[in-house]
C-alpha cells in the first residue's frame, strides 16, 4: 500500500544539539502512530519538521507522494496537515466559533476561487496581488457562492463541535482566551478538524487533563481515526498510548530507537533503557 | 577623505553609547525602548541648562546629566512599564511611544522649541597625526565612548550586580529561581541605558555646539539601526553597529549631500530587518516573540454601542448642516472625520491584522502630494485624483512595508517608523516633484456639479460620506473570512499559518489596503486645507493617530471615530492649552494603555 507519510533520513539540529538526527519513518493511511520518548527527544521538533514551521537541514518528507521538506507551514497545511500544538495556541481574543471556522481556511473554495495558481507558482508577486484582490472583492460583495460556502461551513461547525458533547457547543460564543484549559484544547483539536485533514498531528492532547478528561480525549481520537483521519500523536501518559496506538515509535535523543506495535514497544530493552536509564548489575565492579 | 573617517568614527561612538542602550533594554525587558532618544534629549538639555545657565564645567554637567538621565530611566521604568508586566507585549510598546511624546514635548515648552547653542567647551584644537588632522572635540568623543563603554563591560562581565544582568538577560525565569531581583534588575538597567544615552545626548550637543527638541528622534533611530547591525543583545555588538553606521553615515553625507544623512540609518535598519534580522554579530535570532496565552489585547471593559444608534448619529451628522450654520464648527468636523478616515485604515492594519503601523503618516502624505500635485500642476479633476491618490498610496504601501512583513511584534513598529520617515524625507527632498520645504500651496479646490466645495459645512459633508463610506467597507471586510485571517494573524501568527493562512500575502493586503484608505485620506487633507507640505506627515502625525485608535478601541470601527473627534476636537475646546496638546495626547495614551487597555469601545 502506498505510503500516506513517508520520511528519510530527516536532520535537524540546533546550535550544537541535534534534536532530531536521522529518523526514518513511514506512516499509513489509517494508522493512529504514537511518538514517545522522553522530554526533548526530539519529538515536538519532528512535528515543527513536517509541519514547515522549520526547515530540516537534511532529509526527505514525502506526504502523499509529494515531496513537501521546505515547503512553508501553510502550503503544507493547504495540502491536509493539520496540528496542535504542546503549549496550544488558540486565537486567543477570538470565539470558540471563530478558532474553528479559521480550521476551514483552507477549503474556501468560494471565497478564494480567483487564487487558483498551482501552489508552486503562488509566490510570484504580480499573480498574487490580483488574486488578493480579487479575494477582497468577492469579500465586499459576496456573491451568492460566497453566501452558501460560509453557511455550509458554519453548518459543520456543530457538528464537530459535537464531537466534544456538551462541553464546547454552549461555548460557541466565547472567546477563548476565557476557556478552561482543557476545553482550550479541545478547541484546538476542534479547529484541527476542521480543515478535514488526511494526516492530523496532536502534539500533548491529554496534558494538564484530569483522568476523566483523559479517558474523554483517548475515546475522541479513536472517533476521529474513525472519520478516515490518520493520526500521528505525541503522548506521556503511556496507558493512552498502549490502548489506541497502531504503531509506535520510540524516540531518544533525536533519534528513532524503536518502532514496534505497543506490545513489542513495551518490552524493547532499548526503550526501557531510554525510560528508566541503564540496569546496574549489583556486583558490577569498575574496570 | 580621512576627515570624514575621523568625523564618522566620532558620530559612531555617539551611536554606540545609544545602541548600547537600546541592546541592554531589549536584553533585560524584552522591550524596543522608544523613548530611549527621548532621553538622549533630556541629557543634552540637563546639560546645557548646568553649563550655560548655571556655569558648571563640562565634564561636570556630562556626570550630572548622566546621573539626572540616569534617575529619569528608572523612574520612567517603575511607573509606566513595570505595571503593565505580564500583560500583552503590544502594552509596553505603545507606552514607550507615549513616553517619547511626553518627553520631547516637555523639553519643548521646558526650554521653548528653538535650538539652543552652546558655546564651545573645549578648545578647537587640531592635532596632526601622521597627516591626518584629527580636532580634540573628536578626539574627546572618542575618548568618553570608549571608556563608557569599557566600563560598562567591565561591570557587566566582573561584579555581581553585571552578571544579574547578564543572567536576567539570557533567561528571566531562570534568574528569578536563583534568587534575581528581577524587578530591582531591570530598574538598574533602564538606569544604566539611560545614562549613557544622556551623556550621548550631551556630547553631541558639544560636539556640534548645539542642542534642539527634535535631535533626539533622529539619534535615536540611529542608535536603534547601530543595535539592530550589532545584533541587538550584543554590547560588543552595539558599539561596533554603532561604530559602521556612524563612518557609514559620515561617508554618505559626504557622497550623497548633508540632506540625504538622515536617510542612511533608516536604509540600514530596513536592509538590517529585511536580510539579516540577527544582526553581524547577534547568535540568536532576536526575532520570534510569541504572544502569551492571553492573546494580542488585554483584557479590559468597553462600552457596548448598538447597530441602530451608530444608524442614528449618522443620520444627525448628516442632517447637521440642514439645521446649523457655524463654519468654525464644521472646520474642525471636516479635520476631526478626515483624520477619522487616517485612524479607520489604521484600524485595519494594527487592530484587525495586530500590526501596529508608526509609519501611517507617510501614505497620508504620498495620498495627499499625488492629489495636490496633479490636480494644481496637471490640471486634473480632484474626482479623478482621488482614487488615483488612494491607488498610488495603496500600491507604495503594498510594496514599501514588504520589510515589514518579514518581522513581528516590535519590528513592525519600528520597520514601520523607518518606512514613514523615508517617505517624509523623500517628500523633502524630491524638490522637482514636491516642490521640497516650500510645499504645494493653490492646491485647487474639488468640485460637485460645477460648484466649488468651499464652504467648511459642504467640505464636512463630503469627508462625511466619504468617512461613512470607508467605515461600511471596513465593516464588510471585517466579517468576511479576510478579516477573520486578519485576527488570526494578529493573535498568533505561527497558529495562523498552520491553518493554511498564507500570513505574508495577508499581511501586505491589509498594508496595501490601509495604505489606499491612508491615502484618500490624505488627498481630502490636501483639497481642504488648499496647502501641504511634508512636515504635516512625519512621525509624530502617525502617533496621533494611533493614539486615536488606541484610545478608541484598536480593532473599533466606531471607536475611530470617537478617537478622532475626541484628538482633534478637545483642544480646540482647550485653545489656552494648545501649545501643550501633544503632551495630553501623550499623557491620554500612557492612562488609556494603563486603565483602559481595550479603548472605550472594544472591536472584535
Amino acid at each position: 500500500m502506498a505510503q500516506l507519510l513517508e520520511i528519510q533520513g530527516l536532520r535537524r539540529h540546533f546550535g550544537g544539539v541535534a534534536a532530531v538526527d536521522g529518523v526514518d519513518l513511514a506512516l499509513q493511511p489509517g494508522e493512529i502512530l504514537s511518538v514517545i520518548g522522553p522530554n526533548g527527544a526530539g519529538k515536538t521538533t519532528l512535528f515543527n519538521l513536517i509541519t514547515g514551521l522549520f526547515p530540516p537541514d537534511a532529509g526527505e518528507i514525502a506526504f502523499a507522494g509529494q515531496p513537501i521538506a521546505g515547503l512553508a507551514p501553510d502550503r503544507i497545511a493547504e495540502l491536509g496537515i493539520a496540528r496542535t500544538y504542546q503549549n496550544q495556541r488558540v486565537f486567543a481574543n477570538l470565539t470558540v466559533r471563530e478558532n474553528v471556522l479559521l480550521g476551514a481556511h483552507r477549503r474556501l473554495t468560494a471565497a478564494r476561487s480567483l487564487d487558483l495558481l498551482p501552489l508552486e507558482r503562488r509566490r510570484s508577486g504580480l499573480f498574487s496581488g490580483i488574486g488578493l484582490l480579487a479575494e477582497t472583492a468577492l469579500a465586499l460583495f459576496r456573491p451568492p457562492a460566497v453566501g452558501r460556502e460560509e453557511a455550509r461551513i458554519g453548518a459543520e461547525l456543530d457538528e464537530i463541535l459535537a464531537i466534544f458533547g456538551e462541553r464546547l457547543l454552549p461555548r460557541k460564543e466565547e472567546y477563548a482566551k476565557n476557556l478552561s484549559y482543557a476545553n482550550r484544547r479541545r478547541t484546538e483539536i476542534a479547529r484541527a478538524l476542521a480543515a478535514r485533514p488526511t494526516l492530523l498531528l496532536l502534539d500533548e492532547p491529554t496534558a494538564g487533563m484530569n483522568p476523566t478528561e483523559t479517558a474523554e480525549v483517548t475515546e475522541q481520537i479513536v472517533q476521529i481515526r474513525e472519520r478516515g483521519i490518520t493520526i500521528m500523536l505525541i503522548e506521556h501518559k503511556l496507558s493512552l498510548v498502549m490502548s489506541i496506538s497502531d504503531r509506535v515509535i520510540v524516540m531518544d535523543y533525536g533519534k528513532k530507537i524503536a518502532d514496534a506495535p505497543p506490545a513489542e514497544v513495551a518490552v524493547d530493552p532499548a526503550v526501557v533503557e531510554a525510560y528508566l536509564g541503564r540496569r546496574v548489575r549489583s556486583h558490577a565492579t569498575v574496570p | 577623505m580621512l576627515d570624514h573617517l575621523i568625523n564618522g568614527l566620532a558620530l559612531g561612538n555617539i551611536y554606540a553609547l545609544i545602541a548600547i542602550g537600546f541592546a541592554l533594554i531589549f536584553g533585560v525587558a524584552n522591550l524596543i525602548n522608544f523613548a530611549h532618544g527621548s532621553l538622549f534629549t533630556w541629557g543634552a538639555y540637563i546639560g546645557w541648562t548646568l553649563i550655560v545657565v548655571l556655569g558648571m564645567p563640562w565634564y561636570l554637567a556630562l556626570v550630572v546629566a548622566a546621573l539626572g538621565c540616569g534617575l529619569l530611566g528608572i523612574l520612567i521604568e517603575r511607573l509606566a512599564l513595570r505595571p503593565l508586566a505580564g500583560g500583552p507585549p503590544i502594552a509596553p510598546l505603545l507606552s514607550t511611544v507615549a513616553l517619547s511624546v511626553v518627553l520631547d514635548q516637555a523639553v519643548e515648552r521646558i526650554w521653548t522649541p528653538d535650538p539652543r547653542s552652546l558655546p564651545a567647551q573645549v578648545p578647537a584644537l587640531v592635532f596632526n597625526v601622521a597627516g591626518v588632522r584629527v580636532g580634540l572635540p573628536d578626539l574627546l568623543i572618542a575618548a568618553i565612548g570608549l571608556t563608557s563603554a569599557a566600563v560598562l563591560w567591565l561591570f557587566l562581565t566582573r561584579t555581581k550586580l553585571g552578571w544579574a544582568v547578564r543572567a536576567t538577560a539570557q533567561d528571566r525565569d531562570a534568574a528569578l529561581q536563583m534568587g534575581v531581583d528581577v524587578d530591582r534588575i531591570q530598574a538598574v538597567t533602564f538606569g544604566i541605558a539611560s545614562g549613557l544615552g544622556g551623556v550621548a545626548g550631551l556630547l553631541v550637543g558639544i560636539y556640534y555646539n548645539n542642542v534642539t527638541p527634535t535631535m533626539g528622534f533622529q539619534a535615536g533611530l540611529s542608535g536603534f539601526s547601530a543595535a539592530m547591525l550589532g545584533g541587538l543583545t550584543s554590547v560588543p555588538g552595539a558599539v561596533v553597529g554603532g561604530l559602521l553606521l556612524g563612518v557609514g553615515e559620515s561617508f554618505g553625507a559626504a557622497y550623497f549631500g548633508n540632506t540625504y544623512r538622515q536617510m542612511i540609518s533608516f536604509v540600514v535598519l530596513i536592509l538590517v530587518l529585511m536580510f539579516r534580522p540577527s544582526g553581524l554579530f547577534g547568535e540568536r535570532s532576536a526575532l520570534s516573540i510569541d504572544p502569551g496565552f492571553g492573546g494580542f489585547f488585554a483584557t479590559g471593559r468597553t462600552f457596548q454601542i448598538r447597530p441602530r444608534w451608530l444608524i442614528g448619529i449618522a443620520v444627525v451628522a448628516l442632517l447637521l448642516p440642514l439645521i446649523l450654520d457655524e463654519p468654525y464648527l464644521y472646520r474642525v468636523f471636516t479635520v476631526a472625520l478626515i483624520f477619522a478616515i487616517l485612524a479607520l485604515s489604521l484600524t485595519l492594519v494594527a487592530g484587525q491584522a495586530g500590526q501596529i503601523s508608526l509609519g501611517h503618516a507617510g501614505f497620508f502624505g504620498i495620498g495627499a502630494y499625488t492629489s495636490a500635485i496633479l490636480t494644481t500642476f496637471q490640471g486634473y479633476s480632484p474626482w479623478v485624483t482621488l482614487p488615483l491618490a488612494a491607488l498610488v498610496a495603496g500600491l507604495v504601501g503594498a510594496f514599501i512595508t514588504y520589510p515589514a512583513l518579514r518581522v513581528r511584534g516590535h519590528y513592525v513598529a519600528i520597520a514601520t517608523l523607518g518606512i514613514g520617515q523615508i517617505v517624509a524625507f523623500t517628500l523633502l527632498n524630491w524638490e522637482s516633484v514636491t516642490n521640497g520645504p516650500m510645499g504645494i500651496t493653490r492646491i485647487p479646490a474639488i468640485s460637485l456639479f460645477g460648484f466649488d466645495i468651499v464652504r467648511p459645512s459642504e467640505f464636512y459633508w463630503l469627508a462625511l460620506v466619504i468617512a461613512v463610506a470607508v467605515a461600511l467597507l471596513l465593516w464588510q471586510l471585517s466579517r468576511s473570512h479576510l478579516g477573520r485571517s486578519w485576527r488570526a494573524i494578529r493573535e498568533d501568527e505561527t497558529a495562523a499559518l498552520t491553518v493554511s493562512i498564507r500570513a505574508d500575502h495577508y499581511k501586505a493586503l491589509a498594508f496595501g489596503l490601509s495604505a489606499a484608505i491612508a491615502g484618500l485620506g490624505g488627498a481630502l487633507i490636501a483639497h481642504f486645507y488648499g496647502y501641504i507640505s511634508y512636515d504635516s506627515f512625519l512621525a509624530r502625525e502617525s502617533i496621533l493617530t494611533l493614539t486615536m485608535v488606541v484610545l478608541g478601541g484598536m480593532s473599533s470601527i466606531p471607536g475611530a471615530f470617537v478617537g478622532a473627534l475626541a484628538l482633534i476636537g478637545i483642544p480646540e475646546l482647550f485653545r489656552p492649552l494648545a501649545d501643550y496638546r501633544y503632551i495630553l495626547y501623550g499623557i491620554l495614551l500612557l492612562l488609556v494603555i494603563r486603565y483602559r487597555p481595550r479603548g472605550l469601545i472594544g472591536g472584535p
